[in-house]
């Protein structure tokens, strides 16, 4: 596969080329944070970013999406029949996407592709995006990518990934769809050797500026009862205010909830984010709710990303390190510090 | 604050070492710069966890619903009004208390101060005699913390405890001449149409996470009416009309309650000043009733009183 060279400009401007052969999200700027955003003629898209203040996994797992529609219309012949609402599944591309964010995927995609279940909104769309990583030379203090599998630099998920050498990218497609796509583009010149070593070079020094971590490695041993019954959960949880914003920036999280929505005689079944750290995510037809303490529903998020996936697919942890969840929590539950616990714990 | 941690956790020694209190309620040191975390210190050897500084700024008096111990808890001027609210509707009794006052000047914006470096990442911030200096790989600024307040705490008028057991230090001076509903009134200024799409501006980047709610202390009812699912009262995706009717929903059901603790817009992970709500009902409820909440443990709110001599003219 050719490795290909572009000023910034030129990406742009390529990319701007193809955007109706795709759709293209960019990372833009929005007052305080960046958000992926359809490339339009307009877009001024900032790849001077640590990261989306969102993981891009919605634009493969809506937030919100019609699955299912129906009429409730006596008079209508097909009154009551659920009928699958018509998806779109253009081929996009989400580009700048950082290479956590990527792994990200590959570890939801564990959920959603496996031989016992097929999401077939998922499948299908995760076949029709292209990700465009965008390695990271200057990894944040809360990243710790290294320690779960990934790295700055890591391909894992990948199509092309893109290494920012100051005026210009140095593009390396990773995948067959991955090259296809920048061949459409046309434009750009191939690597040279000098170029090429220099990328390298970088990516192999921001490794090194990845200094946070998690420990994991017991975490397969331990006794899945013994650490539910762990003491230390009333510490963790005490601050934690419930609030999902752990959930909802976490680019691994899965879990959706189930809603009817009826305007006069037309019905629509929608599928929502959920979140482990809400009451209602539990709560049974019966009124019985197994999780309404919060400490039982701080443990199901550690034990879910930390023990329960790690014992049940043998794929390391749920989460890839990206660090969201420790920038952004309002009350500063860590999960280094909820790791470590669980990994040195002894009964 | 130095001398105030100091005496914070001399008094919570004595507290739990006396038996007068089981726990301790305060804020500890965060992991990462600019954020603290709440803690319930049951040791008289952990006292020392206990910190003061410009970034408590989560409300404690949340951590206080359906406790049944004896609580000694930390207080500046918004967190006690939170708390005489909490007595007020019987989240829970004064006598639990043993309320440990602190003399607040206010607490520091992360996110201005974060735009202020231009987002590169603060990895360490220190502050003494009203300054303080940010430091990043490769960067290092001094500011005036009077320049970066919360917007909440920029014009705050109630900075010390209204109910306390001990005090920390001495009460801080009370700023003059300051017009708190400067922001309302320009909304209030605008047409209708105008309100309108300023308000839909506003809560368009909203998750529905509810981190907002979550950090009120005055959202405290056993199931929201969000999550009421029998009837579904509003729709649990991210349409516009359901997450606007949260927010306008969820503000009323604060008017004469809140106390622009500024805890909401905190939590926020996506930064949306969800105080416009709120803050325009607290203006209602000084016009119309000469009510701020939480000043007082003897006088019911306005909203859940009824009086025959009401001089408002809808009373018949
Ligand atoms: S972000 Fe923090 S406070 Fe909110 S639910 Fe997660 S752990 Fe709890
Ligand atoms: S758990 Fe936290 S650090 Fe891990 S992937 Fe989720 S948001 Fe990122
Ligand atoms: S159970 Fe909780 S932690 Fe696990 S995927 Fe669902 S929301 Fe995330
Ligand atoms: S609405 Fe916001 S400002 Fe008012 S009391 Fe609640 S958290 Fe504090
Ligand atoms: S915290 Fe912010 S994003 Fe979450 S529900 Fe409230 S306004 Fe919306």
């Amino acid at each position: 596969m050719v490795t290909k060279i572009f000023t910034k400009e030129e990406w742009v401007r390529a990319l701007k080329g193809a955007k109706d052969d795709y759709r293209i999200y960019l990372p833009v700027k929005h007052k305080d944070f960046h958000a992926f955003e359809l490339l339009s003629d307009e877009t001024a898209p900032d790849f001077e970013f640590q990261n989306t203040r969102l993981s891009p996994k919605s634009l493969i797992f809506p937030q919100s999406e019609r699955m299912f529609e129906y009429s409730l219309d006596e008079k209508d012949g097909e009154a009551h029949i659920v009928k699958e609402t018509p998806k779109d599944f253009y081929p996009q591309a989400v580009v700048g996407i950082r290479p956590c964010d990527a792994h990200a995927l590959q570890l939801v995609n564990v959920n959603f592709d496996n031989p016992q279940y097929k999401d077939p909104w998922w499948v299908k769309r995760l076949e029709s995006t292209i990700l465009v990583g965008l390695g990271c030379n200057e990894p944040c203090s809360t990243c710790f990518c290294t320690s779960v599998g990934g790295g700055p630099f890591s391909e894992r998920g990948l199509d092309v990934i893109l290494h920012d050498l100051e005026d210009v990218f140095l593009v390396k497609p990773i995948t067959q769809k991955g090259e296809t796509f920048i061949n459409k583009l046309g434009q750009g010149r191939m690597a040279d050797d000098t170029l090429s070593d220099k990328a390298e070079a970088k990516a192999r020094s921001s490794l090194e500026k990845v200094t946070s971590s998690i420990p994991t490695g017991k975490l397969r041993d331990k006794v899945v009862t013994e650490l539910f019954e762990a003491p230390f959960w009333e510490e963790v949880a005490f601050a934690c205010i419930n609030c999902g914003t752990c959930t909802y920036l976490c680019p691994t999280c899965w879990c959706f909830d189930i809603q009817d929505e009826v305007l006069g005689k037309e019905g629509d079944r929608i599928r929502n984010w959920d979140s482990c750290m809400s009451p209602l995510f539990t709560l049974e037809g019966s009124g019985h709710n197994p999780r309404s303490e919060k400490c039982q529903r701080v443990r199901q998020r550690f034990m879910h990303k930390l023990k329960y996936y790690v014992d049940k697919y043998e794929d390391g942890v749920q989460c890839s390190g990206c660090g969201r969840c420790v920038r952004y929590c309002p009350v500063n539950i860590d999960i280094r510090h909820v790791a470590k616990l669980m990994n040195d714990f002894a009964q | 604050m130095p001398e105030y941690e100091t005496k914070i956790r001399e008094i919570a020694k004595g507290l739990l070492e006396d038996g007068k209190a089981d726990v301790i309620i305060g804020y500890k040191k965060g992991s990462i710069p600019m954020v603290n975390e709440p803690v319930l210190i049951r040791d008289p050897n952990n006292v020392e966890n206990l910190i003061w500084d410009s970034h408590c700024a989560l409300n404690l008096c949340n951590y206080l619903t359906g406790r049944k111990e004896r609580i000694g808890i930390i207080a500046n001027g918004c967190n006690s009004r939170n708390i005489v609210t909490h007595i007020v509707e019987n989240q829970i009794k004064r006598e639990q208390l043993y309320i440990i006052g602190i003399p607040c000047t206010g607490m520091i914006d992360h996110r201005a101060v974060k735009r202020a470096v231009n987002d590169r990442e603060i990895l360490a911030v220190e502050e003494s005699e009203g300054r303080f200096t940010v430091r990043g790989k490769d960067f290092e600024k001094t500011f005036e913390k009077k320049d970066f307040l919360q917007t909440n705490c920029a014009v705050c008028l109630h900075p010390n405890p209204v109910v306390y057991d001990e005090m920390v230090g001495e009460n801080v001076k009370i700023p003059e001449g300051i017009n708190p509903f400067k922001d309302v009134e320009e909304i209030e200024r605008m047409s209708a149409r105008e309100k309108w799409s300023f308000f839909a501006d506003l809560v368009s980047p909203c998750i529905r996470c509810y981190a907002c709610r979550n950090a009120c202390p005055l959202c405290y009812c056993p199931t929201c009416f969000v999550d009421e699912s029998d009837p579904q009262w509003v729709g649990k995706s991210i349409d516009p009309t359901d997450t606007m009717t949260f927010h306008f929903l969820r503000a009323y059901h604060c008017a004469g309650r809140c106390t622009d603790c500024g805890a909401c817009e905190r939590a926020c992970p996506v930064g949306i000043p969800v105080r416009h709500f709120t803050k325009k009902l607290n203006k209602d409820a000084l016009d119309l009733f000469s009510w701020e909440a939480g000043l007082s443990l003897d006088q019911r709110p306005p909203l859940d009183v009824y009086r025959v001599d009401d001089y408002n003219d809808f009373v018949e």
